[in-house]
């Protein structure tokens, strides 16, 4: 994070900005739930989840898009550099109890717009070898 | 009851300004397992030229749901959120969010289409300062199940 901001010139489209694993439980989502207000009980109620049809509790798409994004502020060395970010929620992850559930993510330069100075990077997010986010795209101002 | 197709372009009144509290930055922060010192240390942030600690990339999300539920708990709407998925979300940052900063919401509803069984409700908060400087732009998707599937 002190390392500073990456160096535009040296970046080349295919490059890796790194991967992060990241362990989710329970209480990973009742923390989500309270700091971002999503009190939907299929994040934290077992019995409500399997009741609408769901294999049991599920972490927030917004969580997952919330953490993944992590790995690129922190490569941007900057949060606030972070102009734009999207993506599709593709498959929910079961977030088992007990135990956790297993995020990987990994960053990979999409393509570089040396004129605006902005670097677009492609995230692939995966739990158990399948992927969670479609099309997650985060675009960095350096 | 099927989600109301005439609510599609629709626009509602700004919100009253929402407040960003620093705690609520660095409790969003944790909570995203977020935890560069921009985010939680003040002078970590300064240094970095912001105001304040700075929000992470998807803190708006908490804004735009509340400006959301304008229309996702209007009875009228249809949209029962037993029924729903989250398909998509988009944020676009005209600038960072930081703590202290007061920002007004505007609601629009930008699509909603039906097909396979399935409503599809696009929404889209323009976020902006009380001085209207834009500050994001948050587009949402909800898809939203048939009574019969």
């Amino acid at each position: 994070m002190s390392a500073g901001t990456p160096d535009l010139a040296a970046l080349a489209v295919g490059q890796s900005i790194g991967t992060r694993t990241v362990e989710v439980d329970r209480r990973t989502l009742v923390r989500y739930a309270g700091a971002s207000g999503d009190l939907n009980p299929i994040h934290w109620n077992e019995r409500f989840a399997v009741e609408v049809g769901l294999p049991g509790v599920i972490a927030h798409g917004m969580f997952t898009m919330g953490t993944a994004v992590t790995l690129v502020a922190d490569w941007a060395g900057d949060p606030g550099a972070v102009v734009e970010y999207g993506t599709r929620f593709t498959r929910p992850v079961p977030v088992p109890d007990p135990g956790t559930a297993v995020l990987q993510v990994e960053g990979v330069v999409g393509a570089i717009d040396l004129e605006a100075r902005t670097v677009r990077v492609d995230l692939t997010v995966t739990s158990e070898g399948a992927r969670v986010l479609g099309k997650a795209q985060a675009t960095v101002r350096l | 009851m099927a989600v109301n197709t005439a609510f599609a372009g629709r626009s509602y009144a700004p919100t009253e300004a929402y407040q960003v509290g620093r705690e609520h930055v660095r409790a969003f922060a944790a909570a995203v397992l977020a935890d560069h010192p921009a985010h939680h240390d003040v002078a970590a942030a300064r240094a970095l030229g912001h105001p304040d600690v700075v929000a992470p990339p998807t803190y708006a999300v908490v804004i735009a749901q509340l400006a959301e539920a304008q229309l996702v708990q209007d009875p009228e709407a249809g949209i029962d959120f037993s029924r729903v998925v989250h398909a998509d979300e988009r944020f676009v940052h005209h600038r960072p969010i930081h703590a202290g900063d007061e920002l007004v919401t505007t609601l629009h509803v930008d699509s909603i289409t039906e097909r396979a069984g399935l409503a599809m409700v696009t929404t889209r908060c323009e976020i902006a300062a009380a001085d209207g400087e834009p500050v994001a732009t948050v587009v949402s998707t909800l898809a939203v199940r048939g009574e019969s599937s």
